[in-house]
């Protein structure tokens, strides 16, 4: 490992595990209506704005009227989306002239931003104006991870013995006094480093071998800022962070990774603030830290180490550089790959359709257990899905009823958790299967033989954990990709957020049971260590077939030096 | 379920839009052209007052015989779908899996095409890097190494001596980032306008 390597992963991890407590505390602040900094600027337009629109800050919602404004708002930021789209062509800040959007790559990009996927089925660069990037696809990096964010922190509340709150105004909490400050800062650094943010349009360039390009600009700079610190990973082109003109430098690339890790992280502060525990917050940061060093590992060595049949050419090097930016090296490439999968942002600077198959494995962990920190409040969702399948788990194994922060786990909580975990492989591999088995969705895989059922499978895992990065090589835009992808982003967002949230409200219903020595604690060495197994046992139950037959056939074919035309 | 949160969502959206989906872009734009106004640009680079490319973004110099080559790209060409290296407009990857025989094949035809425009090149000398396609197919740097090996040609080509070409090698590469990230490596275009200079300067070096 070269010197700029370790540096990279040392100042890029050390960062955020320095912000799991400072940032879980600023949420914690911003979240139970503590003045802040920023109260001075936002106080008395907010007020006023909640009046206007008839929400009432004091008014604490259901759980079943919680999920209700979330779907709604949503929807309504769906259709709004939409709408811009079909209609940019008539629409100021469009310097290219592009024309309106069609209605089937639409409907997949207002799911994808509404959902917080930002799956791309259309090169940003040649397909959308300013005005869509920005006000129409940059808007919902905003509210997306807004309404995600906050159903964690209802169902925190409700873990800490509080009420759920008011959705309204823990969406505009989240965007005035988290999303919006930062977002600016992030952005200017962002410029700072060489990412364009204009509103002058493409540059013409004379080329100095003749003839000429255009350079695609825009705000390119606010985009990102805000799609990486939402998880959003929305690109303003289609190669994503992997284009110079996003991701410019080494520096800009770790400004990303801190950018996209600090509120997943932050988030498991939080949850040990709110609930009075954060030794167990300690436990389950060091449990979905050793996922993502074991990640990180599985891309670096296979990718470091080359492609075999490559290799046997003779060339000088023996990295993997299909597919990979020289400017960020190996290890930059490999703790962006490592961070953008963890905390589900999904957005990219390698190829993911080049990748070994053991780095390409990595990316798929993390996308099944989906809590590897996880984004956008969700991460912290599903590790409370896990940690209760767990409890109950260990329950069944001594004989006790399982108790999780002083509440008995029973049936409902457990149906509920294990609804949460299930739709994920159900969607994943159920649209695996189906795009497998219809001959027009086969039609759309580009590469022959495992590889081939690993950009199907990549494309629902994504979708469904609403991650957004890609296989590229899969023709996403044909309909039936674009229509299964849009259902199964939308079901695996709000599914699991729902049943959460009700959750949530079930276990806030129930008596405080007192500990007593004979309670299993939810924290420690034992405990972290029993989820950590749980974890990994009950994703291997339910992908380990499928991941057979592709990522890992794949590398034992690769072993080979088996070819495929 | 209450029908005051229709109003309310609406409203809500409304006002966020003009904050956040409005207001946020337009200010940052305002502020970026304020502190970082040539980056904010795109860090166009002038020749002669006229633009001739951006200092981040790749251009295609692969076959021309008078200048260094940057990395294969696998962009297309919007228009047609044909391979168009280097396109701007339409960034992208090959996305070629490990096991393709049109990996390993595109990558042998550019050993090849390599070997051929530098005569006793060996395959030995020759960066991986410099075969390869990358990601965004816009990548605007190289090697040194691969910069290096391209010496004898260019000097062939242009009459510019080894040695001097050598110096432009070392004076456009790039430390990693405050010594610290990324990799060390060489502007393609930073490099080649170098090259540019010194054949079209009115005294030759």
């Amino acid at each position: 490992m070269s010197f700029t390597t370790a540096v990279t992963w040392l100042v890029g991890l050390g960062a955020l595990l320095v912000a799991v407590k400072p940032v879980g505390a600023y949420l914690a602040r911003v979240f139970t209506g503590q003045p802040t900094l920023f109260d001075r600027v936002w106080g008395r337009p907010e007020r006023w704005f909640f009046r206007a629109s008839g929400v009432d800050p004091a008014d604490d919602m259901s759980a079943a009227e919680y999920a209700a404004a979330l779907v709604l708002v949503n929807l309504v930021l769906l259709g709004g989306i939409y709408v811009l789209l079909r209609v940019q062509a008539s629409l100021p800040f469009n310097p290219q002239h592009f024309s309106d959007v069609r209605p089937s790559i639409a409907f997949n990009t207002a799911a994808s931003f509404a959902t917080n996927t930002n799956w791309q089925a259309y090169a940003g660069e040649r397909t959308l104006s300013d005005f869509s990037q920005f006000a129409a696809l940059g808007f919902a990096q905003f509210i997306a991870p807004a309404s995600g964010i906050a159903a964690a922190v209802a169902f925190v509340r409700a873990l800490s013995g509080r009420k759920l709150g008011n959705f309204f105004v823990d969406v505009t909490r989240a965007c005035t006094r988290v999303f919006l400050p930062l977002a600016v800062l992030v952005a200017l650094l962002l410029v700072w480093q060489g990412v364009p943010e204009t509103l002058a349009g493409y540059a013409q360039a004379h080329l100095i071998t003749g003839g000429h390009e255009l350079i695609p600009r825009g705000p390119i700079a606010s985009f990102d800022a805000i799609a990486h610190l939402g998880q959003n990973g929305g690109g303003f082109t289609r190669a994503n962070s992997a284009n110079p003109l996003e991701n410019p430098t080494a520096v800009s690339n770790l400004i990303y990774i801190i950018t996209m890790g600090i509120l997943p992280v932050g988030l498991f502060g939080f949850f040990g603030i709110m609930t009075g525990r954060m030794r167990m917050a300690w436990t389950l940061t060091v449990v979905a830290g050793v996922l993502f060093l074991g990640m990180l590992a599985l891309y670096y060595v296979p990718q470091a180490a080359g492609n075999p049949i490559i290799n046997s050419l003779g060339l000088h090097e023996t990295a993997n550089w299909i597919g990979q930016e020289l400017r960020f090296g190996t290890g930059g490439s490999a703790l962006f790959t490592t961070s953008s999968m963890a905390f589900s942002t999904g957005s990219v600077v390698t190829a993911q359709d080049s990748l070994l198959p053991l780095a390409s494995l990595g990316s798929f962990f993390s996308m099944f257990v989906n809590m590897v920190f996880g984004g956008k409040g969700v991460g912290v969702l599903n590790m409370m899905v896990f940690v209760i399948l767990t409890v109950f788990l260990i329950g069944l194994m001594v004989g006790r009823t399982p108790e999780f922060l002083g509440k008995k786990i029973e049936t409902r909580e457990v149906s509920l958790a294990s609804l949460a975990f299930l739709v994920h492989p159900f969607l994943i591999l159920g649209g695996t299967a189906l795009a497998v088995y219809l001959p027009a969705a086969r039609h759309g895989v580009s590469s022959a033989g495992a590889h081939g059922l690993s950009e199907i499978l990549y494309a629902f895992t994504s979708a469904a954990a609403n991650n957004g990065s890609a296989f590229a090589g899969l023709h996403a835009a044909l309909p039936f990709y674009t229509l299964a992808i849009a259902v199964v982003m939308i079901l695996g967002r709000y599914v699991p957020l729902c049943a959460m949230l009700l959750l949530g409200e079930s276990l806030l219903r129930k008596r405080t049971v007192p500990e007593t020595v004979g309670t299993l604690r939810t924290d420690g060495v034992l405990f972290g260590g029993v989820l950590l197994a749980a974890v990994i046992i009950v994703n291997a139950l339910a992908f380990f077939p499928v991941i057979a037959l592709g990522p890992v056939a794949e590398h034992y074919l690769l072993m080979a030096h088996h070819l495929f035309s | 379920m209450r029908w005051g949160f229709l109003k309310s969502a609406l409203w809500m959206s409304v006002g966020l839009w003009l904050l956040l989906g409005l207001a946020y872009p337009l200010v940052t734009t305002g502020l970026s052209q304020w502190f970082f106004p040539r980056q904010a640009q795109g860090s166009l680079i002038r020749l002669g007052g006229r633009v001739v490319g951006a200092a981040h973004v790749g251009q295609n110099f692969w076959g021309q015989p008078d200048y260094f080559w940057g990395r294969p790209s696998a962009t297309l060409s919007p228009l047609t779908g044909r391979p168009e290296p280097y396109d701007a407009e339409n960034s992208g990857a090959s996305n070629l899996g490990p096991t393709a025989r049109k990996l390993l094949v595109g990558v042998e035809v550019a050993v090849r095409q390599l070997q051929a425009a530098n005569p006793g090149l060996q395959r030995g000398q020759i960066p991986l890097s410099l075969v390869e396609s990358s990601a965004s197919g816009l990548d605007p740097d190289i090697t040194v190494r691969a910069a290096l090996i391209q010496v004898p040609r260019v000097s062939k080509n242009t009459g510019l001596s080894r040695t001097y070409l050598s110096a432009l090698v070392q004076l456009a590469a790039r430390a990693p980032e405050w010594g610290l990230f990324g990799t060390r490596r060489v502007n393609v275009l930073a490099l080649n306008l170098l090259v540019y200079r010194s054949l079209h300067a009115t005294s030759r070096p």
